[in-house]
């Protein structure tokens, strides 16, 4: 029997001791599943390749010149993830990492095919798109290897919770000095470099912020209530932090007429509120909060007003007769029906500009890979939101269940945020869909955001310590049937 | 913290379930209705993506595709002599739709039609691009160009049926546009649209104003009125016994306002014969209050008016409404409320010229599939029988006396029976606007009528005296009929 441990079946092992319940630390190692993440790598690699000659084959009828670069290119950004993961972090999740890859690959396959669009490849759309993403995206996997080489146990963050509380301030906030692009004040121009989303990038130091401060305030947040109307009500004192986060987020709304990222602040807090004290009463009041707010807003701001009024009568003509990009992304979806024209072969570039390779890039899915290819985009999302969750529930220190929780959070509002405005479920906000839209700091910041919840599985899976006497609990197994 | 991570777990499935179901809603319940709103350039980019079927005029296309390096549209619309042909074929352009024969076989000309499923399903097996089917008017190239060019640089309209089926053999519309100028996507298109626009070109050149606008038909509806008074036979019933309406007229239920004829001396207890050869407003107005708004309604409609016809582009409804007893006798000269389209003047004409018979207009024979099978063939019917074949040779021998000895001399045709009439419509506030010339008239050899046509030439002069349908609109409609004559030949 313990000859089968050491050969690599340790399912047999866990089995034997399940009585125990399955949180009791075993001595032996839980399956390092490395290899199951291989497995799945090969075919996240591999899908992408096969769609990018699918779409090179439609446009110009022969295989794209790249086509090998890309391919071996996107292998080795894998592989080379994949062997950092197996030697710094080997018991972190095994699809978190083929999920990423195969997003990320699907995407630059999108944008590159809508590159051979010369109406939305001008130059004053900045010509092809694809190879700098490619080049953002290996950035971003750089900063994935950093996070899982240098960040050893995700534990250290917690000594950073009011840095990162103004460094995630600052971010918010430098956009305002910057002029506004589409109707939003959501971009930083650094010169030379050219611009900077840092949404992208305070989304994660936020969750660090609030994870660092929950697990130390949610005792008092979560005891300290008045009972009313058969709710817990928090005590006024500290309602003062939730109400300053709120001011924050309208702020955000207001200054930078960034609806998605003012939602996305303030559902990730409630949501770590929630999870960190256990009542429910955080949800409601946090949600009157933000009704109250946006529709306040929505009232006073002419953009967000005009997103909502799309979003109620997509297809209505423009002032000047002309067809909304509402309306043309409907009309992509529409065409697109139940199995797509095909890669390369759809009008989804009638969209016109720079936002039919970001924003709206699941038209493009929608139209050329039909409704199954967007259930199954969904899908890839869901999983990895999935993967995000069970890490969470599985992580044994408060700080990194709320950090999990807050990124994952965090990426499902955002998958939410983006595919619910984009096919006209919510209002549209502005914010790009994880890995596959086109844009330098969102692919970067996603791939830390994976990093850092695969180095909280990895520290949730590994094996403890052994224990002083290991051979007596294997002799007790022994004698199991 | 477990368990509100669960419930946060599920929030998050829930949230990914609304998408889902949303996109199942857009791309599945909605999707045909996106994939078919006209404002989806796709329907267009689908329309252009093969050369587009044609128009055929006497085994003749008038129209055709041409290749373009445009992204968009593979090919682009082409038109010979487009001007011309422009109130038969309407325009099918990528930037600006389609309309007429374009717009109404859209789908035979793009191959889209149900009825092109065999052919279409054969071109996908044998790989062959799709093609459209053709569209087989009833036009006579002649007779077209000869109105084309006798109507010259005026502002009118010509109509020319078949009085024996109802085929349309001329529709003219000055002044007029080419559809192949705004055929395309590009700036000059545009520009090319946004020149011909009313607010543009205060001369409506994209009106088509043989069958979409209507005139008041003047003195060309006293035919009208005489069939109605024959037919009815309690004033009349011969087109020689003499009527007893004073020279000039005072209209009924007036403070004595009189009616006055243009030519002078001739109209005084005139019979309907004299009536008709010089145009004789007291005797027609006085028929038509002595036959009361009812009736003459009732005589108008059989010959087509207050009705929308579809032949089968839609034609405006010629109109005689319901009026009091002065606004009827007035209506009984052309004058008042009532308005006609050239298409129902020239019907007038065809259901005298023949016998009585009103014939269905119509101006496409036949829809061919792309492998030339064919998917419609138009059959004649009968519009309705407007009058008594003996009303209707009365009226002849009296339009023939028009033509021969009254105010449609112009028209005279050696060797062959003309009957006509002419028309000087007055328009505008208190009659402030320069009159419109009419003439209606037929052609019958050998017993049968080939041709009948109706001509309205809106600004004919500047000066009132010099307008007249005899002098304007006759000379007209006689090249119209001498080209059917010819050709039948």
């Amino acid at each position: 029997m313990s000859g089968a441990v050491r050969d690599g079946r340790p399912e047999a092992a866990m089995s034997g001791i399940s009585t125990t319940g399955n949180t009791t630390v075993g001595t032996f190692a839980p399956p390092s599943r490395r290899n199951t993440e291989l497995a799945m790598l090969v075919f996240a690699v591999l899908v992408p390749v096969l769609a990018y000659a699918n779409a090179g084959l439609a446009k110009h009828d022969e295989l794209p010149a790249g086509m090998a670069g890309y391919g071996l290119g996107l292998a080795a950004i894998a592989g080379v993830a994949h062997l950092v993961v197996r030697r710094w972090a080997p018991y972190a999740d095994p699809l978190m990492l083929p999920l990423a890859t195969l997003l990320n690959g699907l995407g630059l396959v999108l944008i590159w095919r809508l590159d051979q669009e010369p109406s939305v490849t001008t130059d004053s759309l900045g010509g092809a798109l694809a190879p700098g993403q490619l080049m953002w995206s290996g950035l971003g996997v750089v900063l994935f290897l950093g996070v899982l080489i240098f960040l050893k146990d995700h534990r250290i963050l917690q000594r950073y919770t009011y840095i990162s509380m103004l460094v995630a301030m600052v971010l918010l906030v430098s956009p305002l000095f910057f002029g506004e692009v589409n109707g939003a004040r959501i971009w930083v121009r650094i010169p030379g470099v050219g611009t900077l989303q840092p949404g992208e990038f305070a989304k994660i130091v936020i969750a660090v912020f609030f994870a660092g401060y929950l697990m130390v305030k949610r005792d008092a947040l979560a005891l300290a209530s008045r009972r009313f109307l058969g709710l817990h009500w928090p005590r006024g004192r500290d309602l003062g932090p939730i109400l300053m986060v709120w001011a924050v987020s309208l702020m955000i709304l207001v200054f930078e007429t960034d609806l998605g990222m003012s939602l996305l602040f303030f559902g990730v807090f409630v949501v770590m509120l929630y999870v960190a004290t256990e009542r429910t009463s955080w949800i409601v009041f946090g949600l009157l909060l933000s009704a109250t707010g946006a529709i306040a807003v929505a009232g006073i701001n002419a953009h967000v007003g005009e997103r909502v009024d799309n979003w109620l009568d997509p297809l209505a003509l423009a002032p000047n007769g002309g067809v909304k990009e509402s309306a043309q992304v409907m009309y992509s979806f529409g065409s697109g029906g139940m199995l797509g024209t095909g890669l390369g072969q759809g009008y989804s570039w009638l969209i016109g500009g720079i936002a039919t390779k970001s924003d709206y890039i699941l038209a493009t899915v929608g139209e050329e890979l039909g409704l199954v290819g967007m259930m199954a985009v969904l899908m890839l999302y869901g999983l990895l939101i999935e993967r995000g969750l069970r890490t969470a529930l599985a992580a044994r220190d408060p700080f990194g269940k709320l950090l999990a929780i807050g990124l994952t959070g965090t990426f499902a509002l955002q998958v939410f945020v983006v595919a619910g405005g984009v096919t006209g479920l919510i209002p549209l906000t502005g914010m790009t869909m994880p890995f596959l839209a086109q844009g330098g700091s969102s692919v970067i910041a996603n791939w830390a955001l994976i990093a850092l919840l695969l180095r909280i599985s990895d520290t949730a899976r590994r094996p403890a310590p052994s224990p002083s006497n290991p051979t007596d609990a294997e002799q007790t197994q022994v004698v199991r049937p | 913290m477990n368990k509100p991570m669960r419930r946060v777990a599920v929030f998050c499935g829930l949230l990914i379930l609304a998408l889902l179901l949303r996109v199942n809603w857009v791309q599945f319940v909605q999707a045909e209705e996106l994939q078919t709103d006209p404002n989806n350039k796709r329907v267009d980019i689908a329309r252009y993506a093969n050369p587009r079927g044609d128009i055929i005029v006497e085994d003749e296309p008038i129209t055709g595709s041409e290749e373009t390096d445009g992204a968009l549209f593979k090919y682009r619309r082409t038109y010979t002599d487009g001007p011309m042909w422009a109130p038969v074929t309407g325009f099918a352009s990528q930037a600006f739709g389609t309309s007429l024969l374009e717009g109404v076989y859209d789908s035979i000309l793009t191959g889209d039609d149900d009825r092109l499923f065999f052919s279409r399903t054969i071109d996908m097996l044998t790989g062959k691009d799709r093609t459209g089917g053709s569209v087989v008017t009833t036009l006579n190239a002649d007779a077209q160009r000869a109105a084309w060019e006798a109507m010259g640089d005026k502002t009118g309209a010509v109509a020319a049926i078949d009085p024996r089926t109802g085929a349309i053999l001329a529709l003219v519309s000055k002044p007029s546009y080419d559809p192949s100028s705004f055929a395309g996507l590009s700036n000059e298109d545009g520009e090319a649209w946004n020149a011909l626009q009313k607010e543009n070109d205060p001369d409506e050149p994209m009106l088509n104003r043989a069958l979409r606008e209507t005139y008041p038909p003047g003195s060309t509806f006293k035919v009208v009125t005489a069939a109605a008074a024959l037919e009815d036979g309690s004033i009349v019933d011969d087109v020689d016994e003499e009527t007893d309406y004073p020279e000039p007229y005072l209209l009924p239920q007036t403070d004595g306002q009189e009616l006055d004829n243009q030519i002078k001396g001739k109209c005084e207890e005139a019979s309907i014969r004299e009536a008709l050869m010089w145009s004789c407003n007291t005797v027609f107005a006085g028929l038509s209050d002595d036959l009361r708004n009812e009736k003459m309604i009732e005589a108008a409609e059989k010959f087509g008016f207050n009705e929308e016809l579809f032949v089968p582009v839609r034609a405006l409804a010629s109109a005689y409404p319901e009026a009091d007893r002065p606004q009827n006798a007035m209506a009984g000269i052309g004058q008042a409320s009532v308005q006609a389209t050239p298409l129902q003047m020239a019907m007038v004409a065809a259901a005298v010229a023949n016998n009585g018979t009103l014939m269905e207009p119509y101006m496409v024979d036949q829809l061919v599939a792309p492998n030339l099978n064919v998917v419609e063939q138009h059959k004649e019917s009968e519009f309705s029988q407007a009058m008594s074949p003996e009303t209707a040779q009365a009226l002849q021998s009296a339009m023939e006396s028009v033509v021969e000895d009254g105010t449609g001399g112009n028209a005279r045709i050696d060797g062959v029976r003309v009957g006509g009439k002419t028309g000087t419509a007055q328009h505008g506030e208190d009659n402030s606007g320069l009159p419109y010339a009419w003439f209606i008239s037929y052609a019958i050899t050998d017993d049968e009528s080939p041709v009948a046509v109706a001509v309205v030439v809106e600004d004919g002069s500047n000066e009132r005296d010099q307008i007249s349908g005899g002098g304007l609109a006759a000379p007209i409609a006689k090249a119209v009929m001498e080209a059917v004559l010819q050709s039948e030949n």
